[in-house]
């Protein structure tokens, strides 16, 4: 559902919200420790120390139009995908593996970066999703030069500096 | 039997036989189930109304029953059902999702935290905060 209604395609993803309900920082990659920091190459200080600084009001957060020209918007392809997902989930809750994986394998073609699909359904599918085959559908995305995280560009260069 | 499930219902349709990629409910099975309706004017919504394309009525109506799948389609939406055709979702189209997300204003839900209370993110209001989606795997 979450996923659905703020276009989230991996996790960990975070959002800033403000005190009126409002997006102010969207769809951003950050961990609040170390602990995957040798497998992922993100660090949690530069999230935390400017997250710290936006609660206490030391620093703001985004504006209007840096929120909107960040924000991943949804496709045609993304929101089937996501009816092919659900549908997959309420088959596979009915004991219907067989035909919930097939709208799932149908969810993540027609949205490959969708992680949460892709990656999200493999316990339902009887695979380890820090297995193999996970190594394996990891390797060939990032091979054919798709970054598996996507950080705002501020948070990335932070992070990578 | 068919089940009609959407973002946030879930419809059995006990007297509902799919046929391929149509399914036919009567006007009171959609409006319970979808909340549009027929009119002579189109399918109708609250205030919104969607008119039939000229010619095409057959397409989506049938003796008093209408193809909610023809219908979702021609509304933009996304639909998706199981081959033996017993149970569909219409999801939520692009533009609509595009349209909140374009707004700023973070989508309003509700989850139930591990005792089964549900909190949702409106009761918030006032306060910053940090909204963190995350997988156990």
């Amino acid at each position: 559902m979450l996923a659905d209604l703020y276009n989230v395609v991996n996790v960990p993803t975070i959002f800033w919200i403000d005190e009126r309900g409002r997006i102010v920082r969207p769809n951003d990659v950050a961990f609040g420790t170390d602990t995957f920091k040798h497998i992922t190459g993100l660090e949690s200080a530069r999230h935390l120390t400017a997250l710290r600084a936006w609660v206490r009001g030391e620093t703001p957060a985004l504006s209007a139009e840096d929120v909107k020209r960040h924000q991943p918007l949804p496709t045609a392809a993304d929101q089937q995908a996501r009816a092919e997902f659900g549908l997959g989930q309420w088959l596979w809750a009915q004991g219907r593996t067989a035909a919930a994986e097939r709208h799932f394998v149908r969810g993540g073609e027609l949205a490959p970066h969708d992680f949460t699909i892709r990656r999200g359904t493999m316990p339902m599918r009887n695979i380890d999703p820090m297995g193999p085959q996970f190594r394996e559908m990891l390797q060939a995305w990032v091979g054919g030069g798709q970054p598996y995280y996507r950080p705002l560009p501020d948070t990335a260069a932070k992070q990578t500096s | 039997m068919a089940i009609l499930l959407t973002e946030t219902t879930e419809t059995v349709l006990p007297d509902t036989r799919a046929e391929g990629d149509r399914l036919w409910l009567s006007a009171a099975e959609l409006e319970a189930a979808i909340g549009w309706s027929s009119r002579p004017e189109g399918f109708c919504r609250a205030n919104i109304c969607v008119p039939v394309p000229p010619g095409r009525e057959r397409e989506f109506m049938r003796g008093g029953q209408i193809d909610v799948a023809a219908l979702w389609r021609h509304l933009g939406q996304p639909l998706a059902h199981s081959a033996d055709g017993g149970a569909w979702v219409l999801g939520t189209a692009a533009a609509e999702r595009e349209s909140a997300l374009r707004s700023l204003q973070a989508p309003d839900f509700s989850l139930p935290d591990r005792t089964g209370c549900r909190h949702s993110l409106s009761e918030h209001r006032g306060k910053k905060v940090l909204l963190v989606s995350w997988a156990s795997w």
